[in-house]
């Protein structure tokens, strides 16, 4: 899927994350992620990003995400709201959840 | 390679090299060793007071010298970075860092010493920032030694730290060095660090903004320890030297935790007139003392001593009379050093009164009660101060080694801080042994130590504080946060952790990254 515009989901609260999605037309998702536990998850917050973008279609996107301790399931949400709002998408995309 | 008491490799270079036994246990029985004294220059009355920190350090200090400083001036402290800068500025090379402990705002001048190889060696409490960040990526050829506050009073008497220069900040001095912590500007209570460095370093330097007419008393440190009194503009900003600590917490998640803490006081055999207790700083302990004044008061119980480091909620049973003595080594805000000053039976006691176990008897060991805090505990009740979950120094020592030999130790902690465990199966290092560890209290319920089977009879089965086993909470925890990658290292030791007598209880690597 095409991402229409660029997006923002999630804040900079303590346990969350803020990701920003904005488009590309090549080299796959790529993300660039600043977490203080990025030595010991950010493997794992890379790949619950990866994972629910790829549910969305986007194969080729650029996210920045800024980690403040968030758990995987929020992960999950803010990266769902993000995608859906640069697809533009308002119903629930129900597969991916 | 040698295997010690908690289960840490150890490898014989490092035990050689430094000259270390393996930690062995909680029990050391009763070791006799051989005090050090300092050097004695002899005054008649000359002339003490100097306006210059750079003419006394000029005439003291040495390459390869060791040096201290206390840190009861905490955030606010405005003597450390003046004295090093100085120092720094004359050029002076290779010493030992030896001081009480630093704080946050030592943290860029330490650093910016150690690249001007002005400082080669550190021995501390602990450290945190960006210095711990520093020590911890290789900043430092040797390793720093961590030690107890009782651990570093045991090191001095017996002479494995020698100070040649004690640069000791206080709020009020007068001209031949008769100084306390209670009056002036810069209050910060008791010296009890500092008083170490004043009656076993071979020069003491007094830093004051406040000098008072002869002879001032009360003397904390007295005119027979003292070599200069130096005169400054300021040695702490009032503001930052007891920063927020009484704050009453509202997080419910600490509350929860004060709660249990305090249930598994009153519900623990200790609980009964006379009882001694320790609490900390955090927003839980200082939680915990407020419900305990409740549980104290419904129950008609009192307390013969409050010991440690010490705040204006501890204080306050003092003054309500449910508390007989407050033993007082540290203050951890105005209120508490204001009580030091007005209540007589608040007492000043100093790092080898409080806590070390190379003495005639140390406080600890009457005490009944503790409430400690942990960055990491393990499945095997042992507990990490000192570095993060990213094997990155950022705390102390303290009095954790020295107070958790406590009748009951408790530790106050959440499951889990933001995504990190607390509980964990294996710990980035271990500063205080399981074998002093009694209960772990977390927001979901409990832990007790098996090897604690009064307290499981004690504890079961209060109503609202559910017991778990360790490795339950460590598995409860995981199934929240999940698995972590494990943290590499180098093989370069960057740190050497004491256990309280000395021995050693682990070894700090280099990260890697």
């Amino acid at each position: 899927m095409e991402i229409k515009k660029t997006a923002l989901a999630g804040t900079l609260e303590s346990s969350d994350i803020q990701i920003t999605l904005s488009p590309a037309t090549s080299g796959g998702i790529q993300i660039d992620l600043d977490s203080a536990v990025a030595s010991q998850y950010g493997d794992q917050i890379k790949d619950v990003i990866t994972t629910t973008l790829q549910g969305f279609q986007i194969e080729n996107a650029l996210v920045k995400a800024v980690d403040k301790g968030a758990l995987d399931c929020v992960i999950k949400a803010r990266t769902v709201a993000v995608a859906q709002r640069a697809l533009e998408q308002t119903e629930p995309a129900w597969e991916v959840l | 390679m040698s295997k010690n008491n908690v289960g840490v490799d150890i490898p014989d270079s490092i035990l050689n090299q430094y000259d270390y036994k393996p930690y062995a246990g909680t029990k050391l029985g009763n070791p006799v060793s051989q005090r050090v004294a300092p050097t004695v220059r002899a005054q008649f009355g000359e002339n003490k007071v100097v306006d210059s920190i750079a003419d006394v350090v000029k005439a003291e200090v040495k390459d390869g010298m060791t040096i201290s400083f206390h840190h009861h001036l905490r955030e606010g402290d405005q003597v450390f970075n003046e004295v090093m800068q100085v120092i720094i500025d004359q050029g002076i090379k290779d010493l030992t860092l030896a001081p009480s402990s630093l704080t946050n705002v030592m943290n860029d001048m330490v650093v910016k010493a150690i690249k001007a190889g002005t400082i080669t060696h550190i021995t501390s409490s602990g450290m945190r920032g960006s210095l711990g960040d520093a020590v911890s990526h290789g900043a430092l050829k040797t390793p720093v030694i961590f030690r107890s506050h009782g651990g570093r009073a045991r090191a001095i008497e017996t002479g494995k730290i020698k100070i040649d220069v004690a640069f000791l900040g206080v709020p009020n001095a007068d001209e031949e060095g008769n100084a306390n912590g209670m009056t002036g500007d810069a209050v910060f209570g008791s010296l009890g660090y500092a008083l170490m460095d004043a009656k076993y370093a071979n020069k003491v330097v007094l830093l004051t903004d406040n000098i008072v007419a002869y002879p001032n008393t009360p003397a904390s440190i007295n005119q027979t320890q003292v070599d200069y009194v130096v005169k400054v503009d300021q040695v702490g900003d009032p503001d930052k030297i007891g920063s927020g600590a009484t704050r009453f917490t509202k997080d419910p998640k600490e509350l929860k935790i004060a709660e249990e803490v305090n249930e598994v006081i009153t519900h623990s055999p200790y609980f009964k007139n006379g009882f001694s207790f320790q609490t900390g700083s955090g927003g839980a302990a200082l939680a915990v003392t407020r419900y305990l004044r409740q549980s104290m008061l419904d129950k008609g119980i009192k307390a013969s001593f409050a010991l440690g480091g010490i705040t204006k909620p501890t204080t306050d049973l003092l003054a309500e009379g449910l508390v007989n003595k407050v033993m007082d080594v540290q203050d951890f805000d105005k209120g508490a050093a204001d009580s030091m000053h007005t209540n007589p039976a608040q007492q000043e006691i100093d790092a080898s009164w409080y806590a070390d176990p190379y003495n005639k008897g140390a406080m600890v060991d009457k005490l009944d009660v503790v409430i400690l805090s942990a960055l990491q505990i393990d499945t095997d009740f042992n507990v990490n101060v000192l570095t993060g979950s990213d094997g990155v120094i950022r705390g102390a020592v303290g009095g954790h080694q020295d107070a958790a030999t406590a009748k009951l130790t408790i530790i106050s902690a959440p499951l889990v801080r933001g995504r990190l465990a607390t509980i964990v199966p294996k710990m980035t290092s271990i500063t205080t042994p399981g074998e002093s560890i009694d209960v772990v209290a977390t927001e979901i319920g409990i832990a007790i130590n098996p090897k604690r089977q009064d307290l499981i009879d004690a504890l079961s089965h209060i109503p609202g504080v559910p017991v778990y086993t360790i490795q339950e909470l460590a598995a409860k925890a995981e199934a929240i946060v999940g698995k972590p990658k494990e943290i590499e290292y180098t093989d370069r030791p960057v740190a050497l952790v004491e256990y309280r007598d000395g021995s050693l209880i682990d070894v700090i690597n280099q990260v890697k990254d």
